[in-house]
């Protein structure tokens, strides 16, 4: 064995540290708790060959996603990261809909500022005019918690998640 | 136990499923592409650690999101659902920004029409703009493991 101090992975799991292992590059000795909760969560030969598939100046980002998954899944073993993406899409839906009761208005002002536009289109609501223009309406609802047996509909929709 | 009835887990792991198969509820047979995906990304025996962990009435959804981060990571390898909560982030951004804009040009409107009206000059405005952190209800109570930063990467996840 060389004079090379082990990784913290092979820390953890008690072996000798080849010079080419795969997690030294992104799991330092001074840093245990980091494969200790990737190791938790995911398994350490499953992060192995999750990096073995991976061109090698991909892994770092993936070792940093998989750090922070594996964290929001020990400290929220429910809901994970996916707790996170419910409430953001939330926050995205509220702001989406601010902006467009906000659009409405200015489209109301320039309406009446402009009285060679078509009136007859203008409803009492404008809002409604703008809704069915904006796409906050399409936004899939991915994550739908009220039902225990819903199952997540169609995880990959990501470009519907925004225009 | 018939093996007609084994849940897609037992399947896929080749053992009997016996009748307190705590995967079988949540891993149906019709459906072995989630256990796959499940088995692929956390594995068979850390899905059944996780799940013995929680209380019966809550393993279904922690089920549902394993299962949809598993799906995440196989499609996207680098980012999983992590880049998802990224781009969530910059929509964000971008949203709160456009509504910044669309509300000080509507308060640029309102303080034009009171000073036509009224003509005197405004010493305040009807429509209060703070920027955009008024906009979110600052009571609204974030999940805690928002408080921790998303990674600093290499490559910032891009739209897929």
């Amino acid at each position: 064995m060389g004079g090379s101090y082990p990784c913290g992975s092979c820390k953890l799991l008690r072996r000798r540290c080849a010079k080419d292992c795969i997690f030294a590059p992104y799991f330092p000795s001074d840093d245990p708790h980091k494969f200790a909760i990737v190791h938790k969560v995911f398994g350490s030969s499953n992060v192995s060959k999750m990096l073995q598939e991976l061109p090698i100046h991909q892994r770092a980002d993936a070792v940093s996603s998989l750090v922070y998954e594996a964290n929001a899944r020990v400290r929220d073993p429910v809901y994970g990261c996916v707790g996170a993406i419910s409430h953001l899409q939330n926050q995205v839906s509220q702001l989406q809909m601010q902006l467009a009761v906000a659009q409405a208005e200015i489209l109301c002002i320039q309406m009446h500022q402009d009285p060679t536009l078509p009136t007859h289109q203008i409803d009492s609501d404008n809002k409604s005019l703008l809704l069915l223009h904006n796409n906050h309406n399409n936004l899939p609802q991915h994550l739908n918690f009220t039902s225990p047996s819903n199952v997540i509909q169609d995880p990959l929709k990501r470009e519907s998640l925004w225009t | 136990m018939s093996y007609s009835t084994r849940c897609a887990a037992c399947k896929s792991l080749r053992r009997r499923c016996p009748q307190d198969c705590i995967l079988a509820p949540y891993f149906p047979s019709n459906d072995p592409q989630r256990f796959a995906s499940v088995q692929k990304i956390f594995g068979a025996s850390n899905t059944t650690k996780i799940l013995q962990q929680l209380p019966v009435h809550q393993r279904a959804e922690a089920a549902d999101c394993m299962s949809f981060e598993a799906a995440s990571r196989i499609q996207d390898p680098v980012y999983g659902c992590v880049g998802i909560i990224s781009q969530l982030h910059q929509q964000i951004l971008t949203t709160q920004h456009e509504l910044a804009m669309t509300q000080a040009q509507l308060a640029f409107h309102y303080a034009q029409q009171e000073t036509q009206q009224e003509r005197r000059i405004m010493t305040q405005s009807q429509v209060q703009y703070d920027g955009p952190s008024s906009w979110f209800d600052p009571n609204q109570k974030e999940p805690f493991y928002l408080d921790q930063p998303l990674p600093d990467f290499h490559q910032p996840p891009g739209f897929l």
